[in-house]
This record gives structure tokens, sequence and C-alpha cells, in this order.
């Protein structure tokens, strides 16, 4: 299981701030994991279809779209950060 | 040097946080200060602003951003506070300071701080307008090129 964050506009599109999710083979990078969520469901495309605004990180670090990640790990999506 | 790094709701009291840096320090020649604050738009007035923030992370960055200016100048200790909720203007909602023995150290390790803070800390800003409307607040090529003159 890999919990999956969801923050400001993205955690509106996907209707929720986290799930855990059992990721299917294959969906082994945080650009995989994106491209699956997307083509998971319509949320999904909402909140993934501008792959360009999207930032992740993964256990809390951020993270490129090549970044792998393991089962147990945590994964963030959130758009470009705008503190300060 | 320990930072000292906060996320609050609260108003920030910024006389507490230079006596809380300057508490038995006496070498600090100078302490470099940001306070930023929420900015009314008389075009678009705003009602108030959200900001979210992912707990947790924002803490480790935050820390890794005061790190990364102590290794670059002599701080002798630094404070980040930034605040979450819900905000109006004329609220503060970030404090960054920076002492040093040196003011120009002192002030180049805030600009540096700000700058990264804004963009290499995850917090997000959604403000609401007087009309009704919403808005999240979208990234600024122009922070980006400030965080990378550092």
């Amino acid at each position: 299981m890999v919990r999956v964050l969801y923050f400001a506009w993205l955690r509106e599109r996907m209707g929720c701030a986290e799930e855990q999710l059992e990721i299917p083979p294959g969906v082994a990078t945080v650009g995989d994991l994106a491209a699956w969520l997307r083509a998971r469901n319509a949320k999904g495309e909402a909140a993934f279809a501008e792959l360009s605004t999207v930032r992740a990180a993964v256990n809390q670090v951020f993270a490129l779209p090549p970044a792998p990640f393991a089962d147990g790990d945590e994964v963030a999506f959130f758009p470009p950060v705008t503190g300060g | 040097m320990t930072p000292f790094i906060r996320v609050q709701m609260q108003r920030i009291d910024v006389s507490a946080e230079l006596a809380r840096l300057t508490a038995g320090q006496t070498g600090v020649g100078g302490i470099g200060s940001f306070i930023g604050f929420v900015r009314d738009d008389p075009a678009c007035p705003l009602q108030s602003l959200s900001l979210e923030h992912y707990p947790g992370m924002t803490e480790a960055a935050m820390t890794q951003i005061a790190t990364e200016a102590a290794g670059r100048w002599p701080l002798l200790g630094c404070t980040l506070i930034h605040r979450v909720g819900r905000l109006v203007p004329g609220d503060d909602i970030v404090l960054v300071l920076a002492a040093s023995p040196h003011r120009q150290a002192a002030l180049d390790a805030t600009g540096f701080l700000i700058d990264w803070l804004k963009t290499r800390a995850p917090f997000w800003k959604q403000e609401r307008f007087v009309d009704g409307t919403e808005r999240w607040v979208e990234a600024r090529l122009a922070d980006d090129e400030a965080a990378s003159r550092w």
C-alpha cells in the first residue's frame, strides 16, 4: 500500500486529502503514479490534466517524475508552492 | 546554530521572537528581519487569505533552508515562523530573523531565507475576494528567479 496525499487544488479536484492505494505492477515512479491516477477516474483526469503544474514529494522530500517509490512510502501531489 | 522553526495559527509576536533569538547571546552585531503581510488590492478587494501546508514536510523543509543559510553565512541564530489558516488583509504571514556578528551577513541571509521559503517550503495560498470568488494563488516566475540568484 502507498499513502497518497493531495494538497490545494489537487485535493479539491480529487475530492479527498489522502488515500491508501494498492498500486498495480509497472507503476514505479512518481510520473507513472500521476499518469495512473489521471487514467483511473474523472477526478484524476481533472486533477492531473495539466501535469506541468503538478509537483510531488516522496516521503516528504520534493521528487521529480522519474523518482521511484516503493510499497509503504508516502507520495504527495500538489501545485507549485506559494508561501512566504 | 539551532534555528527556531514554527508553523502557527496565531499572530506573530515580533518582540518576543527578537528576545528569544538574542537571549544569552552577546556576539550578535545585527539581526536582519523580514515580515510578510497579507496585502489588499484596491482593484480586486480581498476578503481573506487561507494558507494550507504539508505538516511534517513543511517543518523539515524550513529546517533544511535554515541549515543551508547557516552554511553560507556566519549566523548566531535564525527564526522562521509561518502562519497557516485564515488571514485577512493587514495580518502578518511570515517572520524571518537572521542574527550574525555583522550586518551584511544578517541582511543577505534574511534575503536568502525568505526567497527560499517562498519557493521551497510546501505552503499554498487561496484568496477569497469580497465578491465571493476564490482563487488559488499561482507561483510566480519572479519568485523562482529571486530564489535562484543565491
